[in-house]
């Protein structure tokens, strides 16, 4: 009995771990978030595998009762988006294609100007940067008619090319601020040990900087790649129907109403389409972390 | 600008006595906006010189490195590197290599990658870079380490890496920007040693920024002394110690700091007699600078710990060149090699160096003498040497 007053009473070692009220709170709260959060996502995955007949019972959280794909068979191939009735496939491909010149272009864009106006302060290079986040802050909406009408007169609107040049342009303000913080971040003398051993503007971004970048790019990459992929009011605007881009191909496949409503194919098609952002978090989440920490703290 | 112009006839006579000059700065002025960096600034340094450039942070030291290494646009003046006026030189083109505090290693290549990076760049042969490197690697006993990256090397290691990447480019002139104040002091003891030795083989043109006063004692040939842009004093680093120029110089260097006194200068017959808090102090013996004297005028007196000696005055040189006096020791610091004590003179507090196995304790009433040839009077409102 003695012995065991005198371990309660005497601290040594670690101090024993109790249940508080704010911790009772805190795992509420984020309980509770958790909740709230996968709520949206459980209704969509269970509705998509649902048949009509038992959506049609109005039981939105209830398991299905008889499990089938043909849903998001139906959402992928065969779908009426519109006239054409080809399902998302076309505008996955769209997306693709979009996607990827328009990632790969924006970063190298931005690398490529961050890089001149963090390290080689070319005169004027900080009012050229103030005007670049003056762009990142201006709503977009402001630029759309003038540039349909630039794009029309050089006959080029409603192509591909219009399209991922002006994912581009719209990129270019945020590239360069992660890029230009991410640059300025690195030891300055990295840069002059680099000019006094011969290498020059080209040399120095190639060998020295670029090398140094891998976590800022996956940064960028996420980015950029989640943006493209969700933008829906660019890829109506500027990239003509043939290439329209899965987002536009989903709210045409959902907002089709002729007859029932086919909740599980709206449903499937919806997942299909955030599919992609999705798995790009969930494959660089631990990357994009230790990205905003490199280039927020790393001296 | 008046601190550079008396100079230059110092600086001429020293440089004479070697043969060439090596690095030449002229009348250089750097100024940002409104703020001037350097002002004026005319330096030669010889052939084969050592040369340190020692101030506080923000001083301008780094600064005229930086302009030097062509790193930075001068505003105004000229730089001549090798009897070539490399003022709009690229860095590449001006025979210089550079070491950087940080190291500055590329950290994806590997180490001989890094030292052979300039070599690659310049076009030369691979056989060539790879013995370049070789070389240097002996030199530095690198060779081991070749293979690695940066990032698993020391920070002693790096440092060795830095400087072969400026050796292989067998350049006139290395520049060195705080090259150890990154490393902890054993290694920074260790590799300063290794500087000095490679300098003494090499026999190239250094100029090492620093703000530390031990490194420049020990490394340096001369010292250039800088404050707000301009140098307060050139001289080989005794000069330095025993006859700082002006306040700023003999309180920036030295550990423990000098000790300074503040006095009226009477003039006797030519003598100069001066009063601290009423004791009487002669400076028999003092060497006296040039400066301007004045009867009655505000003095500093100023004495390093060394030079003030504790104990009965009969034990020490009884010269009448020793100033004698009493206080009450107040603190005693060992530090292991000697100690240090402090006391009073009048109210002014002083610290002598004494050696560790001293037999003063605190509240000791004990003699001391100051000895007047080796201290430096000041003037109190110029701060310049009298």
């Amino acid at each position: 009995m003695r012995e065991i007053v005198s371990q309660v009473e005497h601290p040594h070692g670690p101090k024993p771990k109790r249940l508080t009220g704010s911790r009772i709170g805190i795992y509420g709260f984020v309980v509770m978030s958790c909740i709230f959060f996968l709520m949206p996502l459980y209704v969509m995955v269970v509705t998509s595998v649902k048949t009509l007949d038992q959506i049609g019972m109005s039981q939105i959280f209830a398991l299905p009762s008889e499990l089938t794909l043909e849903p998001w068979i139906t959402a992928w191939s065969s779908a009426c988006t519109g006239l054409s009735c080809d399902g998302l496939q076309v505008g996955f491909l769209n997306s693709v294609m979009i996607t990827v010149p328009s990632v790969a272009l924006s970063i190298l864009a931005g690398a490529l100007l961050g890089y001149s106006l963090s390290l080689w302060r070319p005169r004027g290079s900080n009012i050229l940067f103030g005007l670049l986040l003056a762009g990142a802050f201006l709503p977009y909406q402001v630029f759309i008619y003038p540039l349909v009408r630039i794009y029309a007169y050089m006959s080029l609107y409603g192509t591909l090319f219009n399209i991922v040049t002006v994912h581009v342009i719209f990129g270019l303000p945020v590239m360069t601020l992660i890029f230009r913080n991410y640059f300025a971040s690195l030891p300055e003398e990295l840069f002059k040990a680099a000019r006094v051993d011969g290498a020059g503007f080209w040399r120095i971004f190639v060998s020295i900087m670029l090398p140094l970048s891998t976590p800022i790019i996956i940064v960028a990459v996420i980015l950029q790649v989640t943006g493209v992929w969700n933008d829906f009011l660019l890829g109506t605007v500027f990239a003509g129907q043939a290439n329209w881009p899965m987002t536009v191909q989903l709210n045409n496949i959902v907002n089709t109403t002729e007859g029932t409503r086919a909740y599980n194919v709206d449903m499937a098609a919806t997942i299909l389409t955030a599919a992609v952002p999705l798995v790009v978090y969930f494959l660089s989440g631990r990357w994009f972390v230790r990205g905003i920490a490199a280039g927020a703290v790393k001296g | 600008m008046e601190h550079t112009h008396a100079h230059t006839d110092t600086d001429n006579r020293t440089v004479e006595a070697r043969s060439e000059i090596s690095v030449s700065i002229k009348d250089v002025v750097i100024r940002y906006g409104a703020h001037t960096v350097l002002d004026q600034l005319s330096l030669d340094i010889g052939k084969n010189e050592f040369l340190v450039l020692l101030g506080p942070s923000g001083c301008g030291k780094s600064t005229l490195l930086n302009s030097i290494a062509g790193l930075l646009d001068v505003t105004e003046g000229e730089i001549w590197i090798s009897d070539k006026n490399v003022t709009w030189a690229e860095p590449k083109d001006r025979g210089i290599g550079m070491v950087f505090q940080s190291y500055a290693l590329y950290p994806r290549m590997t180490v001989a990658e890094n030292m052979g990076f300039g070599l690659k760049i310049a076009g030369l042969p691979k056989a060539e870079v790879t013995a370049r490197v070789a070389k240097a690697a002996k030199i530095l006993q690198l060779e081991a380490l070749l293979k690695r990256k940066p990032g698993e090397l020391s920070g002693g290691q790096r440092q060795r890496v830095a400087i072969g990447r400026a050796m292989v480019r067998n350049v006139d002139v290395f520049l060195f920007d705080e090259p150890l104040s990154n490393l902890d002091a054993k290694l920074r003891a260790e590799l300063r040693i290794e500087i000095k030795r490679l300098h003494q083989n090499l026999g190239n043109t250094m100029i090492y920024v620093t703000h530390d006063q031990i490194e420049a004692m020990t490394l340096a040939d001369r010292i250039a002394v800088m404050k707000g842009g301009l140098i307060q004093q050139l001289a080989p680093p005794q000069d330095v110690y025993n006859k700082p120029r002006n306040l700023f110089v003999a309180g920036f260097i030295g550990s423990p700091g000098m000790n300074f006194f503040k006095g009226t200068l009477a003039v006797k017959k030519g003598a100069m007699v001066v009063d601290v808090d009423g004791l009487q102090i002669p400076m028999d013996g003092y060497e006296q600078s040039g400066g301007k004297i004045v009867d009655g005028m505000d003095v500093i007196l100023g004495v390093r710990p060394e030079h003030i000696f504790l104990g009965d005055p009969a034990v020490h040189d009884a010269s009448e060149s020793h100033f004698q006096s009493q206080g009450r020791i107040e603190m005693i610091e060992p530090m292991g090699s000697d100690t240090m004590v402090w006391s009073k003179l009048g109210t002014q507090p002083f610290t002598a160096r004494v050696a560790a196995d001293d037999p003063h304790r605190v509240g000791d009433e004990a003699h001391f003498a100051i000895d007047i040839p080796k201290a430096s009077l000041f003037c109190c409102e110029s701060e310049e040497r009298i």
